[in-house]
């Protein structure tokens, strides 16, 4: 009976648990994270703060999904050492466990710069953990004063989710526009006056220079006095076991398609590799729920001697605001569409005759059609793309991609 | 697996599947009541130009991207058919944003709607298919091809 260890019991843990046993149901399974919980949407802690979720309905893949599946699950044991010529792990708990298979499945941190005096500040958070978001729900009531660094996606889900718990909420970033990362200077501003009009105070292209106790001084010069600061300004692959271990490292473990890191009998997946974003042409990181969804899935399965390959990657996140939806796919290339109004907006982008990449605010009727447009490479001259450009349907594919897709399975 | 098929040569561009489907999953027994004043949210949409028409609906797909990337764990396979957990949806709209058949949307609650097979809705067979007029719409085992 083979051994698997399973580092991480997150999204890409859980997914290669299932990857495992879609091939071996008989081999030994342990998972080991250092959080206090495991298998629940990782993205739902800004809709539990916000109500639209519990404890129960978060978990991922059902309450007793480790044990349907026959895994041990050991929380609050962090992995401190790999020995991939030994074949073993030491564990915080100082005991050591020998695998045949290992896939790190560790995710990202949340990383925060020195600021001056920081230190003092009692109630700050980061905004990436279950365990952040029951802290918040204690350290925040109707009066409190909330500050959050970083207007990406997290610092913006987290304020969207104390709005109406809290007394007030600002958002600063040192970027110029509201989810840097995913938009753009034509689109960003939509967002932006959508965000102000729900209550949210932006403080964009300003950050915090220094804490004097509960007041931060800002960049511009301007004061912030707040009760609770979260710092939400990007994550990082957690990595550094891989890199010690001897693993090519580059922002995150480096994988092949098949999910195998540089060291033989050690897979990697999920938010702390770095793989093919296939929209790109180059490796970089795809750090959303789905992309670790089918990482994890594909290690599982090669480790238990199947062969899955993940050679579709990109980057593709759909998330809302106060109602506003708002996707973004691949890479950014030259604009073919542009459609920009008050209430939202659609940007396409291709190069070389294939779909690279699209922002999507307000109307996000069947954007899959887009987003398959890129991860199939669909030669834009095989459909009738002038149409498709406007709206999205299956029409100018053609009868005989119709034929396949709907009257075959698929 | 069954699953329902669309033939389009056959589609008469009716619409009748829509309002079919509406009413299966309105938990209402008289039709009128069910449907008449209101916006409707079929999860099988007619499409196409003066030529051509068809329906569309989830292909209940053997490897499932939708259920992969549901940030909630909402969708999920049942014995193969891929189902929604519907009070466990935040209405992200990953599904809508993956699938590549434009084959799910929201609700009017926001959270996402789709064809679960009449499954569970105590129809026992798929309504657009029981009741297309011409045919068009099957529900039949046909090959798993391979993708
Ligand atoms: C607030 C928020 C909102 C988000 N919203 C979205 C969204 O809308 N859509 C989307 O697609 N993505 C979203 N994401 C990103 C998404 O959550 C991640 O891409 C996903 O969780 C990655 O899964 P993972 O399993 O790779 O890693 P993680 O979920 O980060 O899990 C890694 C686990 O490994 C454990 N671990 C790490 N090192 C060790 C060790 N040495 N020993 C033991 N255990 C270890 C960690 O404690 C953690 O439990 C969001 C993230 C956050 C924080
Ligand atoms: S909703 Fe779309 S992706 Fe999901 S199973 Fe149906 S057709 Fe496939
Ligand atoms: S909208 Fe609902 S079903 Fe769709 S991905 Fe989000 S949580 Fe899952």
């Amino acid at each position: 009976m083979k051994k698997y260890v399973i580092i991480g019991g997150s999204i890409a843990g859980v997914s290669c648990v299932e990857g495992i046993r879609s091939i071996d149901p008989e081999g030994e399974i342990t998972v080991i994270t250092s959080e206090a919980h495991s298998n629940y949407g990782r993205p739902l802690i800004s809709y539990y703060l916000e109500g639209k979720t519990d404890l129960v309905r978060m978990s991922w893949r059902g309450a007793d999904f480790f044990e349907r599946n026959g895994v041990t699950v050991l929380h609050e044991v962090s992995v401190t050492k790999l020995d991939p010529e030994g074949q073993k792990l030491t564990l915080s708990t100082g005991a050591a466990l020998p695998y045949d298979e290992v896939c790190l499945c560790t995710g990202s941190y949340p990383f925060s710069p020195k600021f001056e005096g920081l230190e003092p500040v009692e109630k700050r958070f980061f905004f990436t953990t279950l365990a952040d978001a029951l802290a918040l729900e204690k350290a925040v009531d109707r009066l409190t004063k909330v500050l959050i660094i970083g207007a990406g996606f997290i610092g913006l889900k987290c304020a969207e989710g104390l709005r109406d718990r809290a007394g007030s909420v600002t958002v600063c970033d040192l970027a110029k526009h509201a989810m840097s990362a995913n938009l753009d200077a034509d689109c960003a501003p939509i967002l932006e006056k959508h965000l102000e009009a729900n209550g949210l105070r932006l403080m964009l292209g300003d950050t915090v220079v220094r804490f004097e106790g509960q007041r931060a001084v800002m960049q511009s010069g301007k004061i912030v006095d707040f009760d609770v600061l979260v710092i939400a300004i990007g994550t990082r692959p957690n990595s550094a076991l891989a890199a010690q271990a001897g693993a090519k490292v580059n922002r995150g473990i480096l994988v092949d398609e098949a999910m195998r890191t540089s060291l033989p009998g050690v897979f990697a997946a999920g938010d702390c590799t770095e793989s093919m974003d296939i929209s790109a042409g180059e490796p970089g990181l795809l750090a959303v729920l789905p992309n670790a969804s089918l990482q994890g899935r594909c290690a599982g399965v090669n480790m238990a001697g199947g062969s899955d390959t993940f050679r579709k990657g990109i980057k593709m996140n759909s998330i809302g605001f106060f109602g506003l939806h708002i996707m973004s796919a691949g890479t950014y290339t030259e604009p073919v569409y542009t459609e920009i109004t008050e209430q939202g907006c659609k940007k396409l982008f291709a190069r070389d005759g294939v779909l690279t990449g699209f922002i999507l605010l307000g109307d996000v009727h069947r954007a899959g059609i887009y987003t398959s447009l890129i991860r199939e490479k669909t030669p834009l001259d095989s459909i009738r793309f002038d149409e498709v450009k406007l709206d999205p349907s299956l029409l100018p594919f053609g009868r005989s991609y119709r034929a396949k897709k709907l009257g075959g399975a698929v | 697996m069954k699953r329902v098929y669309v033939n389009e040569e056959w589609c008469l561009g009716c619409h009748l599947c829509e309002y079919n489907c509406a009413f299966a999953n309105s938990g209402e027994s008289d039709m009128v009541k069910a449907l008449k004043g209101k916006t409707l949210y079929p999860r099988i949409h007619v499409e196409g130009d003066e030529q051509i028409t068809y329906a569309v609906s989830c292909r209940h797909c053997a490897d499932p991207l939708c259920v992969r990337s549901c940030i909630s764990g909402a969708l999920h396979l049942e014995e193969g058919a891929v189902c929604i957990s519907r009070d466990k949806c935040v209405g992200c709209l990953t599904c809508v944003l993956v699938c590549p058949y434009g084959a799910i949307a929201p609700g009017p609650d926001g959270a996402a709607l789709k064809c679960e097979l009449c499954l569970s809705n105590g129809r026992g067979e798929p309504a657009c298919a029981a009741g297309c007029p011409n045919r068009a719409i099957v529900y039949e085992e046909r090959g798993e091809e391979s993708r």
